[in-house]
């Protein structure tokens, strides 16, 4: 099999429920060999459904999956060699932790001490050795999830596909175990589908994120550009914490001077002018805009500076290194986080400015203008 | 922590304690009071006010199998040896064919329904909702076309149909509780349909299966009318027998019945005990969640 063609395709890839639930429309996304991707979304945004059409737990209404060039639409579960680490683990609770890792195996038709040989294999990549003999129901919540991704890497699948891998996981198992399957994936250079909704896991473990909302895919793309640059309002706003600040504004004019474009926005009853995209400048004036600054975004300034915009603190929460504060203004809420060594008293008002090239133009249809 | 006061769980004080010994004696009481006259002459079995304190004897169990009919003639076998092992043939056999038939109609009815599925669950609920007796003409009729009467395969395809029902109604309520994921899990390790059904999902409901057949063996080995109607001297059960030693010219035989019952009573509990600890996981089955 060709390098180029261990890819898992999904083009145009619907899914229709009995009762008229569209769950996933018209899903594509390219999954390449040793790449990483998560689909990150809130619950019910339908990226559990699209990892189970992969793994041919469910059937597509409409659209091709490809895996490894060939069409698998049709193909049950046992016959497309994937595999799949549940979020609950789904572990046999009858079997022990040795028989548990052979299972996959003998439907390849190994020989027993084949099926050992493999078993000692990741036991040792994994350190389960002395667990081996135990029952799934006596193992920790790391072990289950060490057994659950060794049994996902004890044969040779065409690719990988993580359900939620780490939410049950306390907060420093976490994170080892992030690094490890991290390293463990590295390794096997496939294509590997990570079902997540937690961001952190999405954008530490990812090379490219898919965002879903509602059955769709909104934006496909590296961690960095995802944050940087969110194609729309909802991107934008579920990216990121704290959330990015969203605000409704009217395009008052642009101004361009030498490859540099400027405009004045009219917002929450003041008027700012702010370094923006060049794309900017093709709207026409008065035009509604949604303005987004992410709270790291902003800088504080002194009271009367232009181009600030003018609040009242309302709420003040420590971060640690730095202070996560809640601004009031005109009705809506601004968050606004400082370093720790910023004095904020609730109540007090301040001027908050946009750090130069760091505004997002969202436009009536909520689409990042560039 | 749910538990209120700073006991550990599972460690009851003394004041419940006594109080749980109080509740059981009183139901336990019965059976101790037969298990007692089992052992008693046929004048300390009448005596008034009872006694506890007596020199027990095994005479009662002895005549269960062997006694004498005739006033002063030899000691003859009663035939109790066949009708216990009647008993207990008839209500294995039935119990385990209506658990396997059971099993695998209640693993099609959970995994593979049919359209109207539910229709066909609640026809077979509906046989269990009248009493079995008004069936018995038309069971009688065929039992005489079919010259099944008084015949072990007869006795054993009734009772299999009895406790069908009940078989597939609670083995299917172990399959529905299992959890999904690992059966599609085992079907992404490559694992064909009955594979999935013989290692993953049948061992994760032996618990199940050990209640279900401990309650439908209570309830055969109880049966007494389809018994009594349709069973013949060689298949008679003990049930049958146990009304036909009541009685007798000199009065009720209270010790002889009472040995008798207790013996009825071993096989029920040594069966009990042997699953205990997967019937109490049997009945507490789902109700603990991962």
């Amino acid at each position: 099999m060709s390098e180029s063609t261990t890819e898992v395709r999904l083009s145009k890839v619907t899914k229709r429920f009995p009762n008229g639930l569209v769950a996933v429309d018209k899903a594509d996304l390219t999954i390449a060999a040793g790449e990483v991707v998560c689909l990150l979304g809130p619950s019910g945004c339908g990226k559990t459904t699209t990892l189970r059409m992969i793994a041919g737990l469910e059937f597509a209404t409409e659209g091709d999956i490809t895996i490894a060039g060939r069409r698998v639409n049709d193909l049950p579960a046992r016959e497309r060699n994937v595999a799949m680490a549940f979020q609950f683990y789904a572990l046999y609770p009858s079997l022990t932790v040795e028989d548990n890792l052979a299972y996959p195996l003998h439907a390849e038709g190994l020989n027993r001490s084949a099926i050992n040989e493999r078993i000692r294999q990741v036991a040792k990549v994994l350190e389960l050795e002395s667990i081996l003999k135990r029952l799934p129901h006596q193992l920790g919540e790391g072990e289950k999830q060490r057994v659950a991704v060794g049994r996902s890497i004890v044969r040779t699948p065409t690719c990988f596909l993580f359900d939620e891998p780490l939410s049950r996981l306390d907060i420093q198992l976490r994170q080892t175990m992030r690094t490890q399957i991290k390293e463990v994936l590295a390794k096997l250079d496939k294509p590997t589908v990570i079902v997540t909704h937690d961001q952190i896991e999405a954008l530490t473990m990812a090379d490219r994120i898919a965002v879903m909302r509602a059955g769709r895919i909104e934006q496909v793309a590296s961690p960095h550009d995802l944050f940087s640059r969110p194609a729309n309002v909802f991107v934008a706003g579920f990216i990121g914490t704290p959330q990015m600040n969203l605000v409704g504004a009217t395009l008052l004019d642009t101004a361009a001077s030498g490859g540099v474009v400027t405009a004045r926005f009219h917002l929450l009853g003041e008027t700012i002018s702010a370094q923006v995209e060049a794309g900017v400048a093709h709207l026409s004036n008065g035009s509604k805009v949604t303005l987004g600054i992410r709270p790291r975004s902003f800088e504080l300034v002194s009271s009367g500076t232009s181009d600030a915009l003018h609040a009242t603190i309302d709420l003040v929460e420590p971060m640690g290194a730095e202070v996560l504060l809640h601004l009031v203004e005109a009705d809506a809420d601004l968050r606004c986080v400082v370093p720790h060594t910023m004095k904020a008293s609730v109540g007090s008002k301040v001027g908050v400015r946009c750090k130069p090239g760091q505004l997002h133009v969202f436009n009536e249809s909520g689409i990042l203008v560039q | 922590m749910a538990n209120p006061s700073n006991r550990p769980i599972g460690k009851s004080g003394w004041g419940r304690t006594l109080g749980a010994a109080a509740v059981s004696i009183v139901y336990f009481f019965p059976v101790l009071y037969i298990i007692l006259t089992a052992f008693k002459t046929r004048q300390d079995a009448l005596a008034w006010p009872v006694k506890f304190i007596f020199t027990p004897t095994l005479e009662n169990f002895v005549s269960v199998f062997y006694r004498t009919t005739v006033e002063g003639g030899a000691a003859e076998a009663t035939g109790f040896g066949l009708y216990f092992f009647n008993s207990m043939f008839i209500g294995g056999t039935s119990v385990l064919l209506a658990l396997i038939i059971g099993t695998a109609a209640a693993y099609g009815f959970s995994r593979f329904p049919l359209r109207g599925n539910e229709t066909y669950l609640f026809m077979i609920l509906t046989t269990r909702m009248m009493p079995p007796i008004i069936a018995i003409i038309p069971i009688f009729v065929l039992f005489r076309i079919f010259g099944l009467s008084g015949t072990y395969v007869g006795i054993i395809a009734l009772y299999t149909a009895f406790n069908l029902p009940f078989s597939i109604w609670m083995v299917k309520s172990f399959f529905d509780d299992l959890d999904r994921d690992i059966e599609d899990a085992a079907r992404m390790d490559g694992s064909s349909e009955f594979r999935l059904f013989r290692k993953i999902c049948l061992p994760q409901v032996y618990a199940g299966l050990a209640a279900t057949f401990v309650f439908a063996v209570i309830l055969t080995w109880n049966e007494f009318v389809f018994a009594l109607l349709l069973t013949g001297t060689q298949t008679r059960t003990v049930p049958v027998q146990i009304v036909r030693t009541i009685g007798g010219a000199i009065g009720v035989d209270w010790g002889l019945l009472s040995a008798l019952e207790t013996l009825f009573i071993i096989p029920v509990v040594l069966v009990t005990f042997a699953l205990q600890n997967q019937l109490l996981r049997g009945v507490t089955f789902g109700t603990i969640r991962r």
